[in-house]
């Protein structure tokens, strides 16, 4: 009994001392810099070093939500999420079921998905704004050299064919992460169950639908929340492709919220902005971490 | 018969899955080896008639006169390679004690921490940087490499944590129960049992924090201004921004940049697919 209790004591001594230090880290660069933000939401911030900030409450998140600007972001945000990662999701599936299905140089593939995932955002971002380059870029090049069209399209000019084309960039970026995730949990499921159910008579689409989708739904859940987070937040791709442009086609929330803190000096507002996007990225990984956590809970 | 069809078909579907992902890559790739004027001719060369490597020699190989963008590439690529590593190693050593003390000690608001960590994991940086940027700059950090390891670790750190916490679950407690029997406390038994069978967790969390930190744009682009602190990514930006300046040096550097985690990734994938599957796909 004795021994017993010192050793749930040194358990804990032990363990808070083995989890001071990133605690530390994490409250310092990442709670107390977030709540700094959110107090910072509520201020009018001048561009000045040294003037004063004006309590404005709630102002700066009425005057958002009451301006036409911030519900076009909105609404290209959601256009730019729900497009690529629907997308991504059904291109990801069809790969992650075709590695399963073993063809001839399905290791092969599996190996070469990881190409597109490892390279840096920026990097494919440069690559694809080069394809695009109006005047020299291999999409024109290779469009007019099969005769698809009959002269150079400055494909970045307009507004609804740029925002596609981010996509474009995003989707060969993150097919892959979703392909291997999905393969990765194809690959954990029982071998004989499509003979089993080819025995009672299931056709291959009743398998897929009834069967396979369902187990892999887990995976499909965890792949899509993170996914959505990443795209909802996306910046750095559009930053190098389009830089917002043209005509604000390809503003979305971060890069709005970029704008206002750095280029039109609005900390406040970019604040509250920041804040917005926070709420909604934490209401998802909630949902994800409970996802993720409920086989523990029932211990 | 119809066996045969369904291989050609699979096998076509295959081949057009590899075009997707090799095609852009291989321009990529093309247009670093080409000369300026065959990289801005139409119709397109696209097979160099005479691929030069000046781009990379220029890059790799300083001297005299080599042009404003290899010498930043050369510059930018050292840093972004010791901000990523310092990352790593920092998040290594803390995030996984962390982790294991999450994991496999009892103690007050456990699980409540370990779902807080996680939870940070997804503040979005842009919630963070203007806090971080006037801290940078009151205590003259801005523009140094030292204030992106620490931002850095606000994403790294509870990655890190998350991943080794999956890993740790992973291992059998009998293990650690035999060392306890054979009297090890807990920190012996974490130094001598536990670490030596944690290289695969550890490769695959420092791997993929890795590829994090040198992947991250945002925070370099707020918080560095000159090539002493620039990382590679934000370099790789700039060039981008001003038209046709040097394509073909741009592209080398973009390949450059995409050595380390491509060759890292490709080197390492079964930690990879093992990593996404422990982190991303439990439960």
């Amino acid at each position: 009994m004795q021994r017993k209790r010192t050793l749930a004591q040194q358990d804990m001594l032990v363990g808070f001392a083995l989890i001071l230090p990133s605690f530390l880290i994490i409250l310092g660069i990442s709670l107390q810099p977030i709540l700094s933000t959110l107090y910072l939401s509520l201020f009018e911030v001048p561009r000045g070093i040294n003037l004063q900030n004006t309590f404005v409450g709630l102002g700066n998140y009425i005057s958002l939500l009451s301006e036409p600007i911030f519900w076009a972001t909105i609404g290209r945000t959601f256009y730019f999420t729900v497009i690529s990662v629907g997308i991504e999701l059904v291109l990801g599936l069809a790969i992650a079921q075709l590695i399963h299905a073993h063809p001839p140089g399905w290791q092969f593939l599996r190996t070469s998905l990881i190409i597109p995932w490892a390279v840096p955002t920026i990097v494919n971002g440069t690559m694809w704004r080069w394809i695009y380059n109006a005047d020299y870029g291999a999409l024109n090049g290779l469009l007019f050299q099969l005769g698809l069209i009959d002269k150079y399209i400055p494909w970045l000019t307009r507004p609804d064919m740029a925002m596609n084309l981010v996509i474009l960039a995003d989707i060969w970026h993150s097919v892959p992460f979703i392909a291997l995730i999905l393969q990765a949990a194809l690959a954990t499921l029982p071998p004989d169950l499509e003979e089993a159910a080819s025995v009672d008579g299931a056709t291959a689409i009743q398998y897929f639908w009834f069967i396979r989708l369902p187990l892999l739904r887990p995976a499909i859940l965890v792949a899509l929340i993170i996914r959505t987070v990443e795209a909802f937040r996306a910046f750095d791709l559009i930053y190098v492709i389009t830089n917002g442009g043209p005509a604000n086609g390809t503003v979305t929330i971060s890069f709005l919220t970029y704008l206002e803190m750095f280029s039109f000096g609005h900390a406040g507002r970019g604040s509250a902005l920041s804040f917005l996007i926070s709420l909604f990225t934490l209401t998802l990984a909630f949902i994800y971490i409970r996802m993720l956590y409920r086989p523990e809970e029932k211990q | 018969m119809k066996k045969t069809l369904r291989i050609i078909l699979l096998s076509f579907l295959v081949l057009l899955a590899l075009l997707f992902v090799y095609v852009p890559v291989a321009w990529l790739v093309i247009s670093s080896i080409s000369s300026r004027s065959e990289l801005l001719s139409t119709p397109i060369h696209w097979i160099p008639q005479h691929p030069t490597f000046q781009n990379y020699i220029n890059i790799l190989f300083p001297s005299q006169g080599t042009s404003e963008v290899a010498k930043t590439f050369r510059i930018t690529l050292w840093n972004s390679l010791m901000v990523a590593t310092s990352v790593t190693v920092i998040a290594l050593v803390f995030g996984s004690i962390a982790a294991y003390a999450l994991i496999r000690l009892r103690f007050p608001f456990r699980q409540t921490l370990l779902i807080s960590i996680l939870g940070t994991r997804m503040i979005p940086e842009i919630s963070l940087v203007i806090p971080i940027y006037l801290f940078a700059t009151r205590f003259g950090l801005f523009n140094s490499p030292i204030i992106l390891i620490i931002t850095y670790l606000s994403f790294a750190l509870p990655f890190a944590i998350w991943l080794m916490a999956a890993f740790f679950e992973s291992i059998p407690v009998e293990l650690e129960d035999a060392a306890r029997i054979d009297g090890c406390n807990r920190l012996e038994t974490l130094w001598r049992i536990i670490l030596p069978i944690s290289t695969p967790g550890l490769v695959s969390t420092g791997l993929f924090v890795f590829l994090t930190a040198w992947d991250e744009f945002f925070f370099a682009l707020i918080l560095t201004s000159t090539v002493s602190a620039k990382t590679v990514p934000v370099a790789i930006a700039e060039f981008t921004g001003r038209y046709v300046v040097d394509v073909g040096g741009m592209m080398t550097g973009g390949v450059l940049a995409a050595i380390p985690p491509v060759l890292l990734s490709l080197i390492f994938q079964r930690y990879i697919v093992s990593g996404l599957t422990a982190g991303a796909v439990k439960g």
